[in-house]
């Protein structure tokens, strides 16, 4: 059995990384082998719970995480949040005039791709581009304010399943661009998003569990016990690369943004828990 | 120009003469023990080779499991130049490894990469 699955693994891996330059990839294919593959790899862990990250792979971790959620340290950040939501701006409108539904549980459907634009619209993106609508100032990015926000707009969408369409060639392009993002090597040390959190989701980097890639945008932003605050995700994926020695992009650049689409594309089926709490 | 030439080749020449006659093979076996245990302070070392990263190496604490464990390392690796290739850049034997190219990279200098090569051949 042991056996079985290694090959399994090896067979999966393979295929993925050296299709990195192939063209022609189709997304729902790609999403169910994706998916299949973290299915085979933890045959235990029910398909919902990815959403929960590396807890959903490791009990040992996983009692401190509910003990932790059972007071969750991003409590008073939701709160906050809903009080910058609700604030007019000077013009007195406010961002629920900017979103569909008033902006109330409707995370599940960003990011995605505006065809007329012909670029990828992430929910922290278009959070500002309503301030900057109505006259207000663009909030900074990884954390603080706009972190808040999205924490309250993430708790109205909390059990909305992630539905992430590609309409056209050019939503088509942008994936495959966030695509070849995860699956190509940076940094001094040579490595790729997918050596960790594919190839080797499970296994340990010195103490760290790696988690599965599925599951990774459900729960975003999370409250970081390692920041003592609420963070991004692009504040993550900036860990992620300098953690390579890489240079990070900056958050809300066009690469995160495609690199978002494709992650959180693949997540498909997933039920959004945000925000979350992490080591 | 010439006194030069001549003072310097003697003195290199006295060099080898007292290295040559204090006990060569005790100091050679010390350079080598002394060698290893700089290979094993750089292959520990989180900001130089971090090998414990992925694997279980002898006298290294909470070790990852990413790669196999560092043992039976002359048996593995019968000729130490092939050993030395899996750390400068171990790409060249598994193209789609995750193990950072060490040498290649400049993640370690040169004289680095030789001494963690005398560590993990010590293993
Ligand atoms: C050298 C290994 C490594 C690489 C390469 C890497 N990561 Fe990570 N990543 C980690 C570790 C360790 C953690 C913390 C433990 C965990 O949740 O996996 C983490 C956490 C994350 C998280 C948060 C997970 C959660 O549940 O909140 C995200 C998102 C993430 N990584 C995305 C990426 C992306 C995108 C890339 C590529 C740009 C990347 N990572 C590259 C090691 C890596
Ligand atoms: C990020 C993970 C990672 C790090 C860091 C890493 N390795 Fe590796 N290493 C691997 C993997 C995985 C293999 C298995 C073969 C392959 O994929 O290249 C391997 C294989 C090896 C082998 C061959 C083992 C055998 O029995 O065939 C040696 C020797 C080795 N590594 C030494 C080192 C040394 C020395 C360091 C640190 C200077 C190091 N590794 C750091 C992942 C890593």
């Amino acid at each position: 059995m042991k056996k079985l699955t290694k090959k399994l693994g090896i067979l999966l891996l393979a295929l993925p990384l050296a299709q990195v330059a192939v063209a022609d990839v189709s997304p729902e294919e790609e999403l169910v082998k994706f998916q299949n593959y973290y299915k085979q790899k933890f045959p235990d862990v029910p398909f919902q719970d990815f959403a929960n990250g590396v807890y959903s792979i490791d009990p040992a971790s996983r009692e401190q995480w509910e003990a932790l959620e059972e007071f969750p340290p991003y409590e008073i950040d939701i709160e906050e949040g809903k009080r910058l939501f609700e604030t007019p701006f000077a013009n007195g409108k406010s961002y629920a005039d900017c979103f569909e539904n008033g902006g109330i549980g409707i995370a599940q459907n960003y990011p995605y791709f505006d065809t007329e634009k012909k670029e990828v619209i992430t929910l922290a993106l278009a959070i500002n581009r309503c301030r900057i609508e109505n006259g207000e100032k663009p909030l900074k990015y990884k954390k603080g304010k706009i972190a808040k926000i999205l924490a309250y707009m993430a708790y109205t969408s909390r059990g909305n399943t992630l539905d992430i369409k590609i309409p056209n060639k050019d939503a088509l392009e942008a994936w495959k661009k966030g695509r070849q993002f995860y699956f190509s090597r940076r940094g001094q040390l040579n490595l790729a998003c997918a050596h960790c959190h594919l190839d080797n989701a499970g296994r340990r980097i010195r103490a760290d569990i790696l988690s599965p890639a599925l599951g990774h945008p459900t729960h975003f932003p999370v409250y970081r016990s390692k920041w003592g605050e609420l963070g991004t995700l692009h504040r993550r994926f900036a860990g992620c690369n300098k953690q390579v020695r890489a240079k990070p992009f900056k958050a809300q650049s066009e690469e995160y943004r495609n690199l978002e689409y494709f992650l959180t594309y693949m997540s498909n089926g997933l039920k959004l828990n945000g925000p979350g709490v992490r080591k | 120009m010439r006194m030069k030439t001549l003072v310097i080749p003697s003195l290199s020449a006295l060099a080898l003469v007292s290295t040559l006659t204090v006990a060569p093979t005790v100091s050679a076996a010390e350079d080598t023990a002394a060698l290893i245990e700089e290979g094993k302070r750089i292959a520990f070392n989180r900001k130089k080779g971090n090998c414990l990263a992925c694997h279980a190496i002898e006298g290294g604490a909470l070790p990852g499991n990413i790669g196999p464990p560092l043992v039976n390392m002359k048996e593995r690796f019968p000729d130490k130049a092939k050993l030395k290739e899996q750390i400068w850049d171990a790409t060249r034997a598994n193209p789609y490894t995750i193990m950072p190219p060490f040498g290649r990279h400049e993640i370690l200098e040169p004289d680095e990469v030789d001494k963690v090569v005398e560590f993990i051949y010590s293993l």
